[in-house]
């Protein structure tokens, strides 16, 4: 179809030309006139259910909802009639009507679409009766990641259209009907006993303050303000290219420097980087990959699982739990960097600092709320402890940026300490989609054939994600080291999929037999991890695209930017685990899974 | 009976001698040449909403689709409406017949019939004739199958949309429209969707064409109409009068000597107060009505009339939108308030206002229609409704 009709409305006088199919909203956005919203997200489905953004059109006796409906040609639409305030102001107050609004005492105080509509309708006065006490609202809090509070849910169906159009999770879902319509999850289970990966998606399109990540600010202050503790913090590759838009900066802007400053002046006494472990991801997924191949082609095994898939992505290991538990064996044994890093830092760093293990507090700046559970999850103690105490999303590091005054855009650049705080631009593209099979492409090719990838500038494309694809890619191994003879010729044939409705397409096709695939990457999130659901919120895919830039410009301007080469790397490998895949890593580095029930 | 309350016998009329007559003629006639007729003969849906029936093929039938769908909506789930069982169970033939007729016009080759889930009783019946009609349609070259498709109780599931999605098998929440079931319907096919009485009327105008049918009614209001009438009435049941008719007439024919208000179209219509009986018209220029006829003697506490509907929408109210499913609550509770003191009277004004706003905001024609009952009821009554 070929959208290049234009039509033209008249929007509150002024004339506006828009491609045909454009909605009233977008079309009054070109007019630059903001209609307000809360059903509507760009990354979704339209639902047309909250009724806030109606507007007026001349010869209508009903408003229409200007997220929902076309335009057509001649249309005459008013946006701020006295008809269309007064209906969006018994809207707002209806929802409040059953809405608990004690905002005070609510995480998303300050940043709920619901309470700025609120305060721009000068809602005062509580036009209608208070229905909250007889509702039987229930707060589900029992999930290390996520809490979910009906009382302050809308009713939007924000999360639901996630959880099941960008996800295919199909978690969350709307039950009964009529003043008892409420959102649910099977049988009204806790969040931690059904299909929910996690992921928290939902949690990013949440308007307001009913579903949002379980926060550990204040257990993770105390630990930097107890002087018995030594508080070392990692962060995540795509926090830093994120962490700017919670502190009021435009999408796209690389922060790491500053937020390595800030991060010390929280009072962490260590400020060291996932990607160190990224880096050790790589190795160690590298040689798992290449040992399988080997396993296959040249043992003959039957039983070994090919193709394997990465294991980074929690969201995505729980999802495969849930979803496809007879493929378990495929998923790579390595923890994601968060894991391997929680459990060096009680021991490898622990050692190298002369530092007591049970005073390491371990804490991680993550773009998800999914390592949440992920570091609460009984296999990851293999330190003796539990490897990563507090998990904290972007969003939370920004909110103690801002509680301890900090003013972030003029903060100084700092460097990450050290030992575990050595990075590559292979590490760094671990948070776009794509990223890790980029980065172990580079070492793997390079490792069986002596040769770079032969890639302009170590750039490996075909495999770069886009968002909302599945991409897949075929490397042709040629001229190999006589070590790796059994490569030879061989067409290493990769996928790389991004948010777990298309993983769920990758899985598909697989079970089918429909793909030959030898590796495949997966992210639970759109866009992989940049796209995160403990990113700033908003998140949408004009902004995610901003950070994808940026982290591939940051790739491009690191000094180094092969996994392999990472001089830390090759120092821990050397005083501490010996060899990829050796007995260390074992114990410290991978893991296994549990199957789970599909509800 | 009264000279202006015509009984007629159009819908109920006996069956033509020979099976399926009038559809075995109307399938050699043109697709345009229906369509006139049914456009000549004015015809609107039977449903509620009153939109013209020849249009609506129409825009179907030109809607560019590798695939069209009829569906005949029996889900009756109107309060004080029972007039598509009596059709269903009485004269079903009629139904199909329209049903396949429509087929043909629009080029569908399947058809559903969703019915009530309280009508399973009728599931025998309507399968032996459906039986009956695959052997005729098969004699006949009539390429257009015939199913049926049970609902499970809620009463938004009556409106087209939300009945598409749970045809689908999805949760029964109406759609944003456009687009209309016209364009995108079942499986997001061009869709036609008809009351079972607008498919017999259909079949009718194809037995006895337009003029004759024009004949019946007035204007705006052509045809005859199946009405369920109940309440204080020495003669609740089921009447297929000429539409048009003063509702003084209709009362007293129908009332019990002391009737204070009729309400019109269910608990979504209007309700009509003994003042304004004479100037109203029972039709689409006066008070529509899908068939429902309540009246009301003068014992009864119209306050409780309309807690009840409240209760009612509050319930059935697919909950999706705003001003629907919190409106509903905020109206019945605050009518609750006002009758306990606990709120003053004027709040009954602010009360207008929001079911108002419920008219021109909600999703569906659920939301929309809350305040008919509302203000008719309030605005009349008001006096019933503080002390
Ligand atoms: C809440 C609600 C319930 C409805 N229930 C019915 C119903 O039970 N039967 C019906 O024919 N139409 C019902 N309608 C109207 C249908 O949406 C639709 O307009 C009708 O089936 C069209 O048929 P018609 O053109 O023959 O009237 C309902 C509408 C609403 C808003
Ligand atoms: S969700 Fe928003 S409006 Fe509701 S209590 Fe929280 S901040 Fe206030
Ligand atoms: S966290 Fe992810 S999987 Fe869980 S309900 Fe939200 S969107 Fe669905
Ligand atoms: S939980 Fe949040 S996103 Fe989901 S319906 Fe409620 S307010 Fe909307
Ligand atoms: S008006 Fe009522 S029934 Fe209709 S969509 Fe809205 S909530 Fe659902
Ligand atoms: S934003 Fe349009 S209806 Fe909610």
């Amino acid at each position: 179809m070929t959208k290049t009709k234009k039509i033209n409305i008249k929007i509150d006088g002024i004339n506006v030309s828009v491609e045909e199919g454009t909605t009233i909203l977008n079309a009054a956005l070109n007019a630059n006139i903001h209609i307000p919203t809360l059903c509507y997200h760009k990354d979704l489905c339209v639902a047309g259910n909250c009724r806030v953004c109606v507007v007026e059109l001349k010869g209508a006796k009903n408003l229409v909802a200007s997220c929902a409906m076309p335009v057509s040609e001649g249309m005459e639409v008013f946006t701020n009639t006295g008809k269309v305030r007064l209906a969006r102001k018994h809207i707002v107050e209806l929802l409040l009507s059953e809405h608990n609004a004690d905002c005070t005492k609510c995480y998303k105080n300050g940043n709920c679409e619901l309470q700025l509509l609120a305060s721009e309708m000068l809602t005062g006065e509580h036009m209608f009766l208070d229905l909250v006490p007889d509702q039987h609202y229930t707060i589900d809090m029992f999930n290390p990641a996520i809490i979910k509070d009906d009382s302050r849910c809308i009713r939007c169906q924000r999360c639901v259209r996630t959880c099941e159009e960008l996800q295919s999770v199909s978690a969350l879902g709307v039950a009964y009907k009529g003043d008892k319509m409420k959102i649910s999850t099977f049988f009204e289970h806790p969040m931690f006993e059904v299909v929910c990966t996690n992921c928290g998606q939902c949690v990013n399109r949440c308007p307001t303050g009913a579903l949002v990540e379980r926060n550990y600010v204040d257990e993770v202050w105390d630990a930097i303000y107890d002087p018995t503790k030594h508080v070392v913090v990692q962060t995540a590759p795509a926090v830093r290219i994120a962490l700017g838009e919670s502190l009021g900066m435009n999408p796209g802007k690389i922060v790491t420097g500053k937020m390595v400053a800030a991060l010390k002046r929280l009072g962490f006494d260590s400020v060291l980087d996932t990607d160190f472990t990224a880096d050790l991801t790589i190795i160690e997924e590298g040689n798992e990959l290449l040992t399988r191949l080997k396993r296959a082609l040249v043992d003959k095994d039957k039983k070994v699982a090919l193709p394997m898939a990465t294991s980074c992505s929690p969201g995505w290991i729980k999802f495969i739990e849930h979803t496809f538990p007879e493929y378990l064996p495929n998923l790579s044994t390595c923890k994601s960097p968060q894991q391997m890093f929680g459990a060096l830092a009680k021991t490898y760093y622990a050692q190298k600092r002369g530092l007591d293990p049970k005073n390491i507090v371990s804490v991680s700046i993550m773009p998800c709320t999914a390592k949440k559970f992920e570091a609460n999850r009984p296999e990851m103690r293999s330190s003796g402890y539990q490897d990563v105490d507090y998990v904290l999303t972007t969003r939370e590091l920004g909110i103690m940026i801002k509680q301890a005054g900090l003013a972030f855009e003029s903060l100084p650049d700092e460097h990450f300490d050290s030992i575990m705080g050595e990075s590559t631009g292979a590490a760094v593209i671990f948070g776009s989609t794509g990223g890790v099979m980029e980065a172990a492409l580079r070492t793997a090719y390079e490792l069986v054939t002596g040769r770079e990838v032969p890639f302009d500038g170590l750039n490996i494309t075909p495999v770069r994600g886009t968002e909302g694809e599945i991409r897949e890619a075929a490397i042709k191994i040629t001229d190999v080291l006589p070590e790796w003879k059994f490569l030879e010729g061989v067409e290493l044939k990769c996928v790389v999929a991004n948010g777990l409705a298309n993983a769920k397409k990758v899985m598909q096709a697989v079970k089918d037999g429909k793909a030959d695939y030898h590796f495949i990457e997966i992210m639970a999130c759109p866009g992989g991890c940049l796209g995160g659901g403990g990113q700033p919120i908003p998140t949408d895919r004009e902004i995610r695209n901003k950070r994808k830039e940026a982290i591939y410009q940051e790739d491009k301007g690191m000094p180094i930017r092969k996994s392999h080469e990472n001089p830390e790397i090759k120092q821990i490998y050397a005083e501490f685990l010996e060899k990829p895949l050796g007995h260390k890593s074992h114990e410290l580095l991978h893991t296994h899974y549990t199957p789970r029930k599909r509800y | 009976m009264s000279e202006l309350v015509q009984r007629v016998d159009l819908i109920f009329g006996e069956y033509s001698d020979q099976k399926y007559k009038t559809l075995a003629e109307t399938v050699g006639r043109s697709n345009e040449d229906i369509i006139k007729d049914l456009l000549d003969s004015g015809l609107k849906g039977r449903g509620g909403a009153g939109f013209p029936t020849a249009l609506k093929w129409k825009f179907t039938m030109e809607q560019p689709a590798d695939e069209r769908f009829v569906i005949c909506n029996a889900d009756e789930g109107e309060p004080g409406t029972f007039k598509d069982r009596e059709i269903l169970s009485k004269v079903p033939r009629k139904v199909f017949a329209g049903m396949a007729i429509c087929g043909k016009v629009i080029g569908a080759k399947r058809g559903f019939m969703y019915l009530r889930g309280e009508y399973k009783s009728l599931l025998p019946g309507l399968l032996k004739e459906i039986e009956i009609y695959d052997e005729t349609a098969k004699k006949l070259g009539i390429d257009f199958k015939i199913e049926i498709r049970m609902g499970s109780g809620a009463y938004i599931c009556g409106e087209e949309s939300a009945l598409f999605e749970s045809m689908e098998g999805k949760r029964g929440e109406p759609r944003n429209k456009p687009p209309y079931p016209t364009v995108s319907g079942f499986m997001n096919k061009p869709t036609v969707i008809n009351n079972v009485e607008t498919f017999v009327n259909v079949l009718m105008i194809c037995r006895i064409g337009p003029i004759q049918f024009r004949k019946l009614g007035t204007h705006d209001s052509r045809g005859s109409k199946v009405f369920s009438v109940s309440g204080d009435t020495p003669k609740a049941g089921i009447y297929e009068l000429e539409l048009g008719m003063p509702l003084a007439e209709f009362v007293e024919e129908f009332g019990d000597g002391d009737t204070k208000a009729v309400q019109v179209g269910g608990a979504s219509g209007f309700c009509v107060p003994r003042k304004k009986f004479k100037d109203t018209i029972i039709g689409f220029e006066g008070v529509p009505t899908g068939g429902s006829m309540m009246i009301f003697n003068s014992s009864r506490s119209m306050y409780n009339v309309l807690h009840n509907y409240l209760e009612f929408f509050e319930e059935e109210s697919c909950g999706q939108c705003t001003p629907c499913r919190v409106g509903c609550q905020q109206l019945r509770k605050g009518i609750e308030a006002v009758k306990r003191g606990d709120k003053p009277v004027v709040y009954l004004e602010q009360l207008m206002k929001l079911s108002e706003t419920m008219k021109i905001t909600a999703k569906c024609g659920l939301g929309q229609s809350v305040a008919n009952s509302f203000s008719s009821i309030v605005s009349n009554f008001k006096e019933e409704m503080i002390y």
